[in-house]
């Protein structure tokens, strides 16, 4: 019993560290170069200096919004993989995504991003979000039961849908709209607004905490519904508010920094490798690698072709793409 | 009475598996359930386990119907062995330690000591503590039976419902996981009810028996009086010799093959 404990802290420790380092190479990193020794100092002496600007203005929030959408999809990654006893479902295959492009994109063709530019395009992107996720779920709750692989298939389903329709708009957009809307998909850390950045920081800690009242719930999924129930989980109960969560969860990350891809997909499996299957330590463990990860992610999108930055669902989809397969290649050759 | 199931009729969907289902277990007892396949016996322990759907009549658990009973309470009286066996990657300690999730407090996320305590009984009196760290997936099919037992005796339940468990194991493996769910049976007074397919096995070890026949029950009783050849070849559609044990003067079944059944018209 002792041993598990002792890997837990360590996991839990190594993740934390993992976000730190992240933290500090992002805040070090950028067109203007800050030692590492001079970062203190410069936060220490208060504003007025452009060093503290750049630190305080630019750096920090951006960080801020990456440890919480990092967070937040590798958390409902994990919910979902859990949920759906799935390894391969991530927070986007149930539609949310797509939805909130959609919104996003009806919003940019339609000229209202200019009206509200910091609160418009997130506004329809949930909006689109909640469209897609509401007819998922309701198509798929029958008599008070979840049906959880019907939930899966309509939710692909309705991905194409929206896709298809967002080709449609882009098709017909006029080009700098094209380049809004192509941008907006690719995912950018890039958010004016503090209070935004706040609200989705404090709303992705809420998760982590709801989400953790059902860690226990999570780890007898793992043996099936039917043996969920004999262990005294109400499943359905239980599977609504996970849905519940992992639904805004992606929302929420998805309407503010657009798609960024693989994170709610890599991170957990890698998590899991490491961690095992118990989900008191994974869903902590998650969200911060989650975090650590698209920060890091988004400090090289930033730097490594400067000043030019790059979509960092790009970064994401590379990193992250080619850690899995070396990691899974690792696995089946252990075996 | 542990359990009364009165004119209870259930099934899946919009489809009928049970009608008008009667039995009634004492607290103590070691019930068995026979039948062919798709008689409904499963059906029988899904009903108590409010799997299968209700279509009326009621089950009584302690006097109390049980949808009434909550989840977590259910639970804590109530363990099942199914046939679903578990493909996750854990160890046996970490699987047996599932079964105390009933009996957590809320916002209780951490086993104590004292679940700990029951969970390590547990698998010393089915003996899986000398591969308590291995994972599931490498046990052999008899291990994986003792270690979901095992973790079925953590919800220290009063009732013990199982399917099948000897399904797919050798006779030394088949006696001992029997002999030790009788051991249980007789020394914490657990309640059993088994699904069992032989009916050699269900007449060595069980109280009484229930044979069922497409979906309804065709005999109850001792198994003396329940396997006589008549009703099993009326329910098996099958010739079969009933014999009696010698040393433990139980009935026992012998089948009969096409050949030998063509010979002896002859």
């Amino acid at each position: 019993m002792k041993k598990h404990v002792l890997n837990w802290r360590l996991s839990i420790l190594l993740s934390l560290g993992f976000l730190f380092v992240a933290s500090l190479y992002s805040l070090c990193s950028g067109s203007a170069d800050i030692a590492l020794k001079d970062i203190i100092p410069t936060l220490l002496k208060g504003g007025g200096t452009p060093e503290f600007s750049i630190l305080f203005d630019i750096r920090i929030p951006r960080i801020m919004l990456g440890f919480a959408v990092g967070g937040s999809l590798s958390l409902a990654g994990v919910i979902l993989q859990g949920m759906f006893r799935n390894p391969l479902v991530e927070p986007y295959t149930l539609g949310i995504s797509g939805g909130a492009a959609l919104g996003v994109a009806l919003c940019i063709i339609l000229g209202l991003h200019r009206i509200s530019p910091d609160f418009a395009m997130p506004l329809f992107g949930f909006a689109g979000a909640f469209a897609v996720a509401l007819p998922v779920s309701l198509i798929n709750i029958r008599k008070g039961m979840v049906k959880t692989e019907g939930l899966l298939l309509t939710g692909v389903m309705i991905s194409y849908i929206s896709s298809s329709i967002v080709t449609l708009i882009l098709a017909v957009s006029r080009t700098e709209d094209l380049h809004s809307i192509i941008f907006w998909i690719m995912g950018s850390l890039e958010e004016p607004s503090r209070a935004l950045i706040f609200i989705i920081c404090s709303l992705s800690l809420v998760c982590l905490g709801l989400s953790y009242l059902f860690s226990l719930d999570l780890n007898a999924f793992a043996l099936g519904e039917e043996e969920a129930i004999h262990l005294g989980i109400n499943i359905e109960k239980t599977k609504k508010i996970l849905f519940l969560i992992a639904s805004v969860l992606t929302g929420v990350s998805v309407s503010i920094a657009g798609i960024i891809g693989f994170v709610g997909l890599v991170v957990p499996h890698f998590v899991r490798m490491i961690a095992g299957y118990d989900h008191r330590v994974l869903l902590v463990i998650s969200f911060l690698t989650g975090a650590g990860f698209l920060i890091f992610c988004d400090t090289l999108a930033r730097t490594i072709i400067s000043p030019v930055e790059l979509p960092v669902g790009v970064i994401t989809g590379i990193l992250g793409g080619s850690l899995f397969v070396y990691a899974l290649s690792r696995k089946f050759l252990m075996r | 009475m542990i359990i009364e199931i009165n004119n209870f009729t259930c099934g899946y969907g919009s489809k009928v598996i049970l009608n008008n289902i009667d039995l009634r277990v004492e607290k103590g007892e070691f019930v068995g359930i026979i039948g062919p396949n798709g008689s409904g016996k499963t059906t029988l322990l899904r009903g108590i386990t409010r799997l299968a759907r209700s279509f009326g009549g009621a089950v009584h658990f302690n006097g109390k119907d049980i949808k009434e009973i909550g989840f977590r309470e259910f639970a804590q009286n109530i363990a099942v062995v199914s046939r679903d066996i578990p493909s996750t990657e854990m160890t046996v300690e970490e699987y047996v330690l599932l079964g105390r999730i009933p009996h957590y407090r809320q916002f209780q996320f951490f086993e104590n000591g004292k679940d700990i305590e029951i969970a390590e009984h547990c698998m010393e009196i089915t003996d899986t503590l000398k591969f308590r760290n291995k994972y599931i997936s490498r046990l052999s099919s008899g291990e994986v039976q003792l270690a979901l037992i095992a973790r079925a005796l953590t919800q220290e339940p009063v009732l013990l419902l199982l399917d099948e468990p000897t399904a797919h194991l050798d006779i030394t493996h088949q006696v001992g996981i029997l002999d030790l769910i009788k051991k249980l049976n007789r020394e914490f007074a657990l309640t059993v009810i088994i699904v069992l397919h032989d009916l050699n096995l269900a007449a060595e070890y069980c109280d009484r028996l229930v044979l069922m026949d497409r979906g309804a029950i065709k005999k109850v009783g001792k198994p003396e009086d329940v396997l006589n050849y008549r009703d099993i070849e009326d329910v098996y559609k099958t010739v079969v010799v009933v014999e009696t044990n010698p040393l433990s003067s139980k009935p026992f079944v012998l089948i009969v093959p096409e050949e030998v059944r063509k010979q002896c018209k002859k």
